[in-house]
């Protein structure tokens, strides 16, 4: 039997978070954001290890609570992280166009979180609260108001060229 | 204690109540009831599924099963609304449900089904769960299927592995419409540290989590003209395989489970209670061994096959001290394998099948394990539960109730009444101790009824036994939960025991995972375990070394417990699994 996904993380790190917050069931929630945090997305193997490691838990109620907020990620992100608002606003001002325009330059499918590459992820979220400036994408934090198809393939061609 | 006694009226009928824990027990205490999925109790209160609305006079539409009663509510059972609200439950259910029930493994035991049924579902008025949309099943292990199209999101088996066995292999995933019952990441059984206890099958209300059948292989042996195939019957069916036929929990069949498997075809029957004489005999003499020398004490039980691969996978630290005996099953059919060709013309090892009927889903597992066997020479060829051979006895066609009672081939058809009550939780216990008290004292035990050792509501019981001088501790307790606690008092040096029996369901193997449904009566695990205390009590030999067959076994062919030859037969040996395994992670 083996019950391990192939990918290898360091559990030593896992664990000295599992310490610092304390190994209770009432600080799962702190233990997974620092995961996060620290491997940019919560592994298989780390839910696991939680999972055992602390009483009245198991790897498939750890599981529960990271698929049950929107704020966890299961796959790895991307070094740039793109989000785009699909809130009213944004959806009416054509937020749709927008996306699928990111998506043909990322070369991205329907369900992909993240390119083969890891160099990006791409998400919908809803209203950012920024609805004056629809439609509205974010890219690791920073704001790009009122994108078109053309404005945001010049951004990313932007960020391809600095990669390269 | 005084009982406090209150009243509350239910459809205008005025009902006592005392110290029930919610208004759904007085409505069933009171001889009426009304539906339920998620409830289950056994297990804690979820309050989910909405199907035990009552309507309260000045409290509205309120859950049953989560609100506790209070004196003078005045509570109606079946007005238009809570009607409408379990229709609507039950049609949403539906939407999202494959419901393909002809060939459904839980049709008939449904309490989908059934409801909708009572309640007159002909039409759904949302959108349905489309073919396209089913997700896979799981279908990586002899025992236990998941089918997530069946799943109403009751999370009764979460709770049962949770509470019974404190695993959480299935749990909740996702949220909204999305949300999912399943082991994590939605693996395959077989890629978790499932027991495969069949607790989690036995409280689900759908076909979401069934027993993989093997009906269909024991039909092609018994039709194989070349075969000859031979059964052998666990102490706990002959007390429950009557509830499928209409017949009272505890009531024992044995005689008519007989008839029936030869009136299916079967060629010889055989009782593994005569198999749990020869564990005792073995295992009595392992412990006194230890007692003696004080190596690898506390002794554990190894009958159950889901407390084994626990100490296998996630506790191996303690592998060396489970008793190396098999389980009565797996003493039997190397038995039956190697004799039954020197006693009957025309059988020999390789057209002889063995049949096991069980009251667990772990036992399916159990006769693959490799240690059991000289690996190759599958001792034991299919394992029936309770419900499998409950069903092909119905395929054929038999008056179950009816049938005029036989009893077992010979040899080994004699059992004692030790063997009878390996059934019941705390029985092994017993049993072991009835030979042991003899053997170490060498005087006659005089009361044979260690009462002390019964009783199936009582998950940890201490038992304190005085041999003659010698004292002695025993442990007994059922589910995976208390066999934990006492794996940690040992660990941390407060354990007083120095044997431990561990059963993994709940009152041992009356109430195994492949026993009938029996959702919501709390009643019947004590009625089995009753119906097998009374066959012990009627019996002529109550203890184990008494026994004439299991004489005759050791003095024409074992010679006497732990020789070289019952060491070959009847013992076997464990294997580390820690190994990928959950709590495998460093
Ligand atoms: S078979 Fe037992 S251990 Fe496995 S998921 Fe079901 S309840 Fe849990
Ligand atoms: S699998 Fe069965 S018991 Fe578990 S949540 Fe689904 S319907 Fe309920
Ligand atoms: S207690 Fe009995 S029925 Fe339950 S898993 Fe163990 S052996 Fe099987
Ligand atoms: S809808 Fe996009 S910012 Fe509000
Ligand atoms: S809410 Fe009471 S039985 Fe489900």
């Amino acid at each position: 039997m083996t019950t391990q996904s192939a990918s290898k993380i360091d559990f030593s790190k896992v664990d000295e978070i599992i310490q610092s917050y304390g190994a209770k069931k009432s600080n799962l929630i702190a233990i997974l954001q620092k995961v996060q945090e620290t491997f940019r997305y919560l592994p298989e193997d780390a839910m696991i290890y939680i999972g055992t490691k602390i009483d009245g838990l198991s790897p498939a109620t750890v599981y529960g609570v990271a698929t049950f907020y929107a704020q966890f990620s299961l796959e790895p992100k991307g070094k740039y992280e793109i989000k785009v608002c699909d809130g009213t606003a944004c959806h009416v001002r054509g937020s749709m166009p927008v996306l699928n325009a990111i998506k043909a330059r990322l070369n991205i499918k329907s369900g992909q979180l993240t390119t083969d590459d890891g160099l990006f992820s791409l998400e919908t979220v809803s209203c950012l609260g920024a609805c004056g400036l629809a439609p509205v994408v974010v890219i690791n934090e920073k704001v790009y108001p009122q994108m078109t198809s053309d404005a945001v393939k010049l951004i990313l061609d932007t960020i391809f060229q600095e990669e390269a | 204690m005084t009982e406090n006694k209150k009243t509350l009226f239910i459809d205008d009928k005025e009902v006592e109540f005392t110290n029930e824990p919610n208004v759904l027990e007085v409505i069933r205490k009171a001889g009426l009831n009304v539906p339920t999925f998620c409830y289950r109790p056994d297990l804690t209160q979820y309050g989910s599924c909405r199907m035990c609305v009552v309507e309260i006079e000045g409290r509205g539409i309120q859950s049953s099963c989560t609100m506790p009663p209070e004196a003078g509510l005045k509570i109606h059972l079946n007005t238009e609304k809570t009607r409408r609200i379990r229709k609507t439950v039950l049609e949403l259910l539906l939407a999202n449900h494959d419901r393909e029930c002809t060939t459904c493994d839980k049709s008939g035991h449904c309490e989908l089904q059934k409801y909708c049924e009572e309640y007159g579902i002909r039409d759904i008025k949302f959108p349905t769960l489309q073919k396209e949309d089913f997700l896979p099943l799981d279908t990586s292990n002899p025992s236990i299927i998941r089918d997530p199209n069946k799943c109403i999101l009751c999370g009764a088996c979460v709770r049962a592995c949770t509470e019974f066995q404190g695993h959480s292999i299935l749990g909740f995933a996702n949220r909204g419409s999305k949300t999912l019952v399943q082991p994590m990441a939605g693996r395959d059984f077989s890629k978790t540290d499932c027991i495969y206890c069949g607790q989690c099958q036995a409280v689900c209300p759908t076909g979401a989590l069934t027993i993989v059948s093997d009906v269909d292989n024991v039909w092609k042996d018994i039709t194989n003209k070349d075969k000859k195939v031979v059964a052998q019957i666990a102490p706990s069916i002959r007390v429950a395989l009557g509830e499928m036929f209409g017949l009272e929990p505890g009531e024992n069949t044995i005689g008519l489970i007989t008839a029936a498997l030869r009136k299916i075809g079967f060629d010889l029957v055989f009782d593994t209670n005569f198999a749990a004489d020869l564990t005792i005999m073995e295992e009595a003499n392992e412990f006194i061994e230890r007692l003696k020398s004080g190596e690898n004490l506390p002794i554990f039980t190894s009958c159950c096959p889901a407390w084994v691969k626990y100490i296998e996978q996630s506790r191996p630290k303690f592998l060396k001290n489970l008793s190396t005996c098999k389980s009565p099953l797996s003493m039997l059919s190397p038995v039956l394998k190697e004799l039954l060709p020197k006693y009957f013309e025309g059988y020999t090892k390789e057209n002889l099948s063995v049949v096991s009927i069980m009251p667990c889903t772990a036992k399916k597992i159990e006769i693959n394990r490799c240690q059991l066997g000289t690996c190759g020479v599958q001792y034991t060829d299919f394992v029936l539960t309770t419900q499998e051979l409950g069903r092909m006895i119905k395929e054929a066609g038999i008056d179950f109730k009816n049938l005029p009672p036989e009893t077992a081939d010979s040899p080994f058809g004699q059992y004692s009444g030790a063997g009878t009550i390996f059934g019941a939780s705390g029985g092994v216990a017993e049993a072991a101790a009835r030979t042991a008290y003899e053997v170490v004292t060498g005087k006659e035990l005089k009361d044979v009824d260690i009462v002390q050792f019964r009783g199936t509501s009582d998950r940890s019981k201490t038992i304190e036994l005085d041999l003659n001088g010698t004292k002695v501790t025993v442990r007994v307790v059922s589910t995976i939960l208390e066999a934990e606690k006492a794996l940690r008092e040992i660990e941390s040096g407060t354990a007083n025991f120095q044997m431990l029996e561990v059963m993994a369901c709940p009152g041992g193997c009356i109430n195994g995972g492949g026993q009938p449904y029996s959702y919501n009566d709390t009643t019947i695990k004590a009625k089995r375990a009753a119906g097998l205390y009374k066959e012990d009590k009627g019996l002529p030999v109550r203890k184990s070394h008494e026994n004439p067959d299991i004489k005759k076994l050791y003095a024409e062919f074992l010679k006497e417990p732990g020789s070289h030859k019952a060491h070959e037969l009847l013992h076997t040996t464990y294997e580390d699994l820690f190994k990928g395994s959950y709590r495998d992670l460093k």
